[in-house]
């Protein structure tokens, strides 16, 4: 795959977390029942970085899950490759709970559509917020995000790659060519 | 009258031990010439180059089903199947329904021959009525219909009085027993050869003392009472060794062994092929290895195919549950070159005498020679063929051996039985 | 979740490819190894308040059970159910003599139903080898006479990683009638190639030939088998068979090899009791210790759904 062009570096990246951080506080006045929830992998880091913005401007600290959304995939026996099932690590109850769930890309929409299956599995929270570093457009459901670190209009052959420190090494996000 | 030349071939012709290129004359039915270059007309003319030109091949065990299970086979496809592996001669087993265990049956059976048999068929009869074990057949009775051979194959004679009885009755009438050598007490349920497979697999294992015990019992009482016993089907080292010191002994013991107690050993049993599934069980390759030493040191005297054709219905189910028994016509040459020809255990002439002159010395026939003036059933083999033995070319009713599928090496391309061109080319069918 | 990553950033992703679990010597190190990762995730669905995810939604598992079995067949009904499968059972006896319709027969006419997995259990060695050379659905062996009981070996591998961690260079004994355990024969392929030392205890008649041949020490002193153990798995006397005639009476062996609070007390402190079930109290161990800190019987039978649910899904979304 061709690298096009680099959309985001670290430091922009940071910049849309912090941002993403203060319209969450200012949308959410009821902290206490404000948790964050990540998609594995990288909606988990994007999770983490979150609760950490969030913990810098509020002094708070929120209580963070990581969900993995494999079993819930509607593609599941299609897939060319066969997803390795991790567990989902998530240590309290969601209900009544306002929950923003954290992803690095928003597409199609359909990972968001498992996300919120599998949430609903564990119990009923008051609300569900999606927090998003990337928007790329180009969605199969009526689904949006509420926070987006970056909006990106792409083409359809276009593969958008969110790289982060965690997982990766370094934090960029590149526009590629298949 | 009809007249066969086979010109240029390798005669291999341990009753007159003859190895070297030359023509044969067949005329009559019967050999009439054999010579380096022969140059009068025949009806046929075989070129025989680069082939091996050997009396036709005797297989001195096999189950060919008639009466009463020809959905497995008959006369008939048996013979053909024989006559695709070289053999012209054959020897059924008595365990048909009802067995072969009165004159009648074999009277019965004999027409059936005179009427559908491709190649010679010998009859074999049961050593006891209904190979029950209870009580000794009219052996006169039936030698008179023609049969001087006994077996309750399938079964070892496991009363050893009543062995007693049945060698002392074969001594007076001058017949041969052919003992099917296995202790059920010991062998019991099992289903294969015990060992490192039989644990892994989870199968039940039959030891191999089931058969050795039984050999050194029945290498006792032939001694004692002084008389001729044949054991079928060797498979294991132990006995080899029971059956050599015998033979020094100067006991009047003979044995044979079968292609696949000398290619096969129990792995062939771990993926739970049915087709593996033979009495004697496939064995260690120890027991592979003194197998072949013993061919070489005629501790083994010949190599039959034990040919037990099943149906798939019957082999197409679990392991345990399977019948024994695999075909072994079509693949018994093959199996015997790749295996001794090629790995140097047996030269041609040694091959060729374990596969025809040995088992009619035996079983007391004439057979197995290329004499002028004997009966002319040959066999031409082209030893380097590469073939694949495909089910939907078989010949056999039945289909259950491990080979099939396999690429083997070399094959018998024409057959001669009573001076009749029966096979020509791999094709059967009478041709002159 | 590190490692995991670190297998990202090398890209060597285990895969799954086998259409049937027949046995654990067929698989490798690395195959029972993602079977075990991808049991963890299950074991996590198992404790949430709606036990059940979707994804086996559509797929149809059949229970095929020529020989009674309570717990392994609930076992793999749950599996199947909390990964939303529909499930049928059908229960039959198998026979030689019976003129009944071969296994062969059965299994093609359970695929012309469009089934996607058949659970097999069979009183026949091999039974589930033959049957899956012969149907294109997915082939699950829950135990084959003597040959083997995957599953089980893979719960009770599992058990004891939760509790030990890497299994490299640990000690497991087993001890009871390996000559007629399938349990036996599957943990040792699977014990083995994780790196355990295993070591099988029995009276001598019990010890099958060649069995050492699968990498084990053998040994028909209890004694020696407990020594330096991290783990024993106990398995169960079956007096209403043929190990009968290796051991005369339940008291006997009691004696000899019953695993008592006494004789645990010489061995290492946590060392962990296991049994495949169901337990004769007071043949092969005590009811103490049965019911003891050491032991992780319940556990087993929790951890089996989540394997089973592994093994499930892993063979219905296979990349063949």
């Amino acid at each position: 795959m061709k690298e096009k062009a680099k959309i985001l570096d670290k430091e922009t990246i940071q910049k849309a977390v912090q941002r993403m951080a203060h319209e969450i506080l200012e949308r959410n006045k009821d902290k206490k029942n404000l948790v964050i929830i990540g998609i594995k992998y990288r909606g988990a880091f994007l999770a983490e970085r979150l609760v950490k913005a969030i913990e810098k401007i509020e002094k708070t600290k929120l209580l963070i899950g990581a969900l993995d959304i494999t079993l819930y995939r509607d593609d599941l026996t299609e897939v060319a490759e066969q997803p390795i099932v991790h567990a989902t690590e998530i240590g309290f109850d969601i209900s009544g709970k306002t929950i923003i769930l954290a992803d690095d890309v928003l597409y199609t929409g359909r990972t968001i559509r498992c996300a919120l299956d599998a949430l609903i599995d564990f119990g009923r929270p008051a609300k569900i917020q999606l927090a998003v570093l990337v928007d790329r457009g180009h969605r199969e459901l009526p689904i949006r995000a509420d926070y987006v670190g970056k909006n990106l209009p792409t083409a359809q052959a276009e593969v958008v790659e969110v790289r982060l420190e965690e997982s990766d090494g370094k934090d960029e996000v590149v526009i590629c060519e298949k | 009258m009809n007249s066969i030349l086979i010109k240029h071939g390798r005669v291999v012709d341990p009753a007159n031990k003859r190895d070297g290129v030359f023509d044969i004359l067949i005329k009559g039915g019967k050999i009439s010439r054999v010579a380096k270059k022969i140059n009068e007309k025949a009806k046929v003319v075989i070129d025989a180059k680069d082939k091996i030109v050997s009396p036709g091949l005797v297989d001195m065990h096999a189950h060919l089903r008639e009466p009463g299970r020809e959905d497995e086979e008959t006369i008939e496809t048996g013979t053909r199947a024989a006559l695709r592996g070289g053999f012209t001669s054959v020897f059924c087993m008595p365990n048909t329904d009802p067995a072969l265990d009165s004159p009648d049956a074999i009277k019965d059976l004999a027409k059936t021959i005179g009427k559908t048999a491709l190649s010679n068929v010998f009859i074999i009869g049961a050593i006891t009525v209904g190979r029950r074990q209870e009580a000794l057949c009219d052996f006169s009775a039936m030698r008179e219909a023609g049969v001087r051979w006994f077996s309750d194959d399938g079964s070892s004679v496991e009363d050893p009085e009543l062995m007693v009885n049945a060698l002392k009755a074969a001594k007076k009438e001058k017949l041969l027993l052919i003992e099917h050598c296995e202790d059920k007490k010991i062998s019991k349920t099992g289903v294969m050869n015990k060992g490192f497979v039989s644990t892994k697999t989870g199968l039940r294992g039959i030891p191999k003392e089931s058969e050795s015990i039984r050999v050194r019992r029945d290498i006792e009482l032939a001694e004692k009472i002084d008389t001729r016993i044949h054991i079928a089907h060797v498979s294991c080292l132990k006995s080899v060794e029971l059956i050599k010191n015998a033979k020094k002994k100067g006991i009047r013991i003979t044995a044979e062994t079968a292609p696949h107690y000398f290619s096969l050993t129990d792995e062939a049993c771990q993926c739970y092929d049915t087709n593996t599934k033979v009495n004697p069980p496939l064995r260690t390759a120890e027991d592979v290895e003194a197998i072949k030493i013993a061919l070489r040191e005629n501790t083994i005297d010949a190599i039959a195919t034990d040919h037990a054709p099943h149906t798939d219905a019957e082999k197409g189910v679990e392991f345990d549950f399977a019948p024994f028994g695999m075909i072994g016509f079509e693949s018994a040459l093959s199996i015997a070159i790749e295996e001794l020809v090629d790995k140097k255990i047996l030269s041609w002439p040694e091959l060729i005498k374990k596969l025809s002159l040995s088992p009619s010395k035996i079983l007391g026939i004439k057979k197995g020679t290329l004499t002028e003036g004997a009966g002319a059933d040959i066999t031409i083999i082209d030893p380097e063929k590469k073939w694949v033995y495909k089910k939907e070319e078989r010949a056999s009713k039945s289909s259950n051996s491990p080979y099939m599928g396999k690429t083997l090496k070399g094959y018998a391309q024409d057959v001669i039985v009573g001076g009749r061109l029966v096979m020509k080319e791999r094709k059967l069918g009478v041709c002159s | 979740m590190r490692e995991i990553i670190t297998n990202v950033a090398t890209n060597k992703k285990p895969v799954w490819t086998k259409k049937d679990l027949l046995g654990l010597e067929y698989l490798s190190r690395e195959e029972i190894e993602l079977i075990l990762h991808t049991a963890k995730s299950f074991k996590e669905v198992t404790t949430r308040q709606i036990k059940k995810v979707p994804a086996l939604r559509g797929k149809t598992v059949v229970n095929l059970f020529y020989e009674p079995s309570t717990r392994t067949r609930t076992s793999f009904e749950l599996a199947a159910k909390r990964l939303s499968a529909d499930v049928i059972n059908i229960a039959t006896e198998s026979s030689s003599i019976k003129k009944g319709e071969t296994l062969i027969d059965t299994g093609r006419n359970i695929e012309a139903l469009k089934i996607d997995i058949i659970v097999v259990r069979h009183n026949a060695s091999g039974a589930p080898n033959i049957l899956a050379k012969a149907v294109r659905s997915s082939v699950v062996n829950a135990g084959d006479g003597r040959h083997e009981h995957p599953t089980q070996a893979l719960l009770d591998m599992f058990t004891l990683k939760e509790k030990l961690g890497n299994l490299e260079g640990r000690k497991v004994s087993i001890i009871g009638d390996i000559k007629h355990s399938r349990v036996c024969r599957s943990n040792i392929w699977g014990l083995t190639k994780l790196g355990v030392h295993v070591t099988v205890c029995a009276p001598e008649l019990l010890i099958p030939e060649g069995i050492e041949k699968m990498g084990v020490s053998t040994t028909s002193n209890i004694n020696e088998a407990l020594d330096g153990a991290d783990a024993i798995n106990v398995l169960r006397m079956q007096f209403e068979r043929d190990s009968a005639l290796a051991f005369p009476s339940k008291g006997e062996y009691f004696r000899e090899y019953g695993i008592t609070e006494d004789r645990l007390k010489k061995c290492k402190k946590n060392i962990i009791v296991m049994h495949p079930g169901p337990i004769n109290r007071g043949v092969e161990m005590s009811s103490e210790v049965a019911d003891g800190t050491n032991s992780v019987i319940l556990e087993q039978v929790t951890n089996g759904i989540a394997v089973r649910m592994a093994v499930l899904y892993l063979v219905a979304t296979a990349k063949r």
